[in-house]
């Protein structure tokens, strides 16, 4: 079963060539059939390949060659997979939840003109995502981490006519290349200090080299999962790609994607083993990002916006369990994060299209009536992102929570925070969105409505696997199994969690009861006292006309890095290129014209003296023969 | 030594015929002038094969003294029908006058 593993990319990529060949020939719904059954077909083939791997517990990894890519001297690079636990895991989610998320723009995208060209990017997105997580070496991880990239900044600038639009893509794509440099930094170290790039080479003599080496590779890897993962420094490139149709802000841009730094960081576990001071880079990063997005998340008002900073900051949380080594806890915490933002993200979706467009929660409002099925799913998955007791948010920022306790209480104490920032700021957004009265103009009232089933479905499902989700990792203190660790075990070694049981439980009562605490506190603000989110600025506060304004980091990135770049390109292109390099080229021409001129006079068409020449040059060559 | 004669005497009259030729080529203006040096310029060479190859006791010079009379004799057939045709179209044959290919 595992040899069909090739069959797994191939799919999207089928459905990629007829729809970006074909699409526009083809009837919408033959279209979006053609995108969602490449998909389908690679999620049942694997789930037959997860539970050919589950059947047989003895061979955890296999590798199953395609092609020899690369062949020159010393560098031999073949074109394998690599299916292991994680890998498999990975193709689940993106499969599974690339399938739904397909349905749902069947319904979402109806209207749209560029219906076959969505889809192409979207199959051509998952084929991409596919081949990083299946690669079994850097280099195959690396080229999907590009096609992701791409097909990111594609669907970013999806609707490419709105020039705001097609800026949020760029930055994306130029973000994104910042990290890139760094992870192609990190392959190349890799490639010198081990002589391979091949997973199975690489990691299984890592601990030949010395730990310097192994913290510049990490520090390097995790350069470019900043990018790719949205973390501080680079992540305002996330929130504006908020821009792209909604359907790609839960596929990309929450579920799958916006992971695969994750991903790369848990592969690459052995080099952060290795070098302590990187982990701790990482985990410190992680729960700044995390602290940092939540507090933009709490005066945020696109709905949109405010998903895609808690997105931020969950993947903050995700870093900072892996720099504390709670590797498997991370994946896990990927893995619901995956069902319940995705969801959050396709019931905004659902919201924006029964308003018409609109993406202010303040034009909102009372909306639970209109849309029963967004607003029982959405909540659900509210109240999973909340970490609300039972609901699958709960166990894996719990596992991750209490890993972090062991590593450094103060770093748990700030992510503690930003979880109880993110209940706050998604029951603000919940209470703003569907309760109270309608905030919308007259015409939007009148047009509320359901979505059709096409996105109710995706949503419903969604739902379930973001309550029931948790049981994959319920905490062992239970006396229960937690599968998931169990489960990684031969990828990812975590180190068992010391806490005692009693501490265990004190972490997570503190847990629970903080979040009830924070969503009261919520209800009582939003929709006892019906507060609503300021209008003007110059009303505000000055802390949260802060945050409001993003802390101001993309003018200061404006200040700091983009005006003395473009000053700098200014003089060059002044100067060097205008003066130095336009100088020698138009010089080299000039001094050409001018030669040419002279030594035309040479040619004069008279016979004789080019005989003359003739004779002349003959004689001096047979002289100058005669003397050597 | 061939007929009584040093080989060196043969090289000096053939270069010497070769020279003149040469400098005809180069100083003369008429057409015709310019193909009898050309002609001595190959019967200079010529000269100097047949010697060498009888000093060496070789018959390939020779043979192939043949081959070049016999295609300076083409050549001469040819240009000479060529300078004929210039002629009728021209009037003239003097090379400094022919450079309508020039511009």
């Amino acid at each position: 079963m595992v040899k069909l593993i090739g069959l797994v990319p191939l799919f999207p990529l089928i459905g990629f060539l007829i729809n970006g060949f074909f699409g526009k020939k083809m009837s919408k719904g033959l279209s979006g059939a053609i995108a969602s059954i490449a998909i389908l077909a690679s999620f049942i083939v694997s789930l037959l390949v997860f539970f050919d791997l589950l059947e047989h517990p003895d061979t955890t990894s296999h590798v199953v060659s395609i092609f020899s890519w690369i062949n020159s001297d010393t560098l031999h690079i073949p074109f394998e997979f690599l299916v292991d636990h994680l890998s498999s895991l990975f193709l689940l989610i993106i499969t599974g939840i690339g399938f739904l998320i397909h349905i749902y723009s069947i319904g979402y995208m109806h209207e749209d003109e560029g219906f076959s060209r969505f889809f192409t990017y979207l199959n051509l997105f998952v084929f991409f995502m596919l081949l990083l997580v299946l690669g079994n070496n850097y280099l195959i991880m690396f080229v999907g981490w590009e096609g992701v990239g791409l097909c990111s900044y594609l669907l970013i600038g999806f609707w490419f006519k709105n020039t705001a639009y097609n800026n949020a893509a760029k930055k994306a794509f130029i973000m994104n290349r910042i990290g890139d440099l760094g992870f192609l930094l990190g392959i190349i170290l890799i490639f010198v200090t081990y002589g391979s790039i091949s997973y199975g080479d690489v990691f299984g003599v890592a601990r030949g080299a010395n730990e310097s080496t192994a913290t510049a590779i990490a520090l390097l890897l995790f350069i470019g999962a900043m990018g790719k993962s949205a973390q501080l420094p680079l992540y305002t490139w996330l929130p504006d790609a908020m821009a792209g149709p909604t359907p790609v802000s839960a596929l990309i841009h929450a579920a799958t994607m916006v992971t695969a730094g994750i991903y790369m960081v848990v592969r690459s576990n052995v080099f952060y083993i290795m070098s302590p001071a990187a982990s701790e880079v990482v985990a410190v990063v992680g729960v700044a990002t995390a602290l940092f997005a939540a507090t933009i998340g709490l005066f945020q008002n696109d709905i949109k916006k405010i998903l895609a900073y808690s997105t931020v900051s969950q993947l903050g949380l995700m870093f900072m369990g892996l720099g504390a080594g709670a590797y498997s806890s991370s994946v896990f915490h990927v893995m619901t994060h995956a069902f319940f933002k995705a969801l959050l993200f396709l019931g905004a979706g659902s919201v924006i299209h029964a308003m018409g467009g609109e993406q202010d929660i303040r034009r909102m409002g009372g909306l639970k009536k209109a849309l029963p099925v967004t607003f029982m799913t959405m909540f659900l998955g509210t109240l999973a992102i909340s970490g609300v007791f039972g609901f699958s948010g709960f166990f894996s920022k719990d596992e991750i929570l209490a890993h972090t306790y062991e590593y450094s209480p103060v770093i748990w104490f700030f992510g503690s925070v930003t979880s109880l920032l993110t209940a706050f700021y998604m029951f603000r957004l919940m209470f703003l969105t569907f309760w109270g009265g309608f905030r919308g103009t007259h015409e939007q009232e009148h047009h509320l409505h359901e979505s059709p089933k096409s996105m109710t479905f995706p949503l419903v499902v969604l739902a379930i696997l973001s309550v029931v989700g948790g049981l994959i990792g319920l905490p062992e203190f239970w006396g229960a199994k937690n599968w998931i660790g169990e489960f990684l075990e031969p990828v990812a070694t975590q180190p068992l969690n010391m806490l005692g049981h009693d501490q265990e439980i004190i972490l997570m009562s503190i847990a629970s009861v903080g979040a009830i605490v924070v969503i009261y506190f919520a209800y009582m603000v939003y929709r006892k006292n019906n507060v609503l989110p300021l209008e003007k600025e110059s009303d505000m506060k000055p802390f949260q006309k802060l945050v409001y304004n993003k802390y101001y980091v993309d003018e200061v990135y404006d200040f700091l890095i983009r005006k003395p770049l473009d000053f700098i390109s200014d003089i060059l292109s002044r100067y060097v290129d205008k003066k130095m390099v336009d100088g020698v080229v138009n010089g080299v021409g000039t001094a050409v014209d001018g030669l040419s001129s002279v030594v035309r006079l040479l040619q004069t068409g008279n016979i004789s003296f080019y005989i003359l020449s003739m004779v002349v040059g003959i004689i001096a060559i047979l002289f100058y023969t005669f003397i050597k | 030594m061939l007929n009584g004669i040093s080989i060196n005497m043969y090289i000096m009259l053939s270069a010497v015929l070769f020279i003149i030729g040469a400098v005809g080529v180069m100083a003369r203006r008429n057409s015709i002038i310019l193909f009898m040096c050309i002609e001595l310029m190959l019967n200079a060479v010529n000269l100097l094969l047949v010697a060498f190859s009888t000093l060496h006791v070789d018959a390939k010079g020779q043979v192939f003294v043949f081959f070049v009379m016999a295609v300076a004799a083409a050549e001469v057939a040819v240009g000479l029908a060529i300078l004929s045709m210039i002629y009728r179209n021209m009037k003239t044959i003097d090379i400094d006058e022919l450079s309508k290919l020039k511009h």
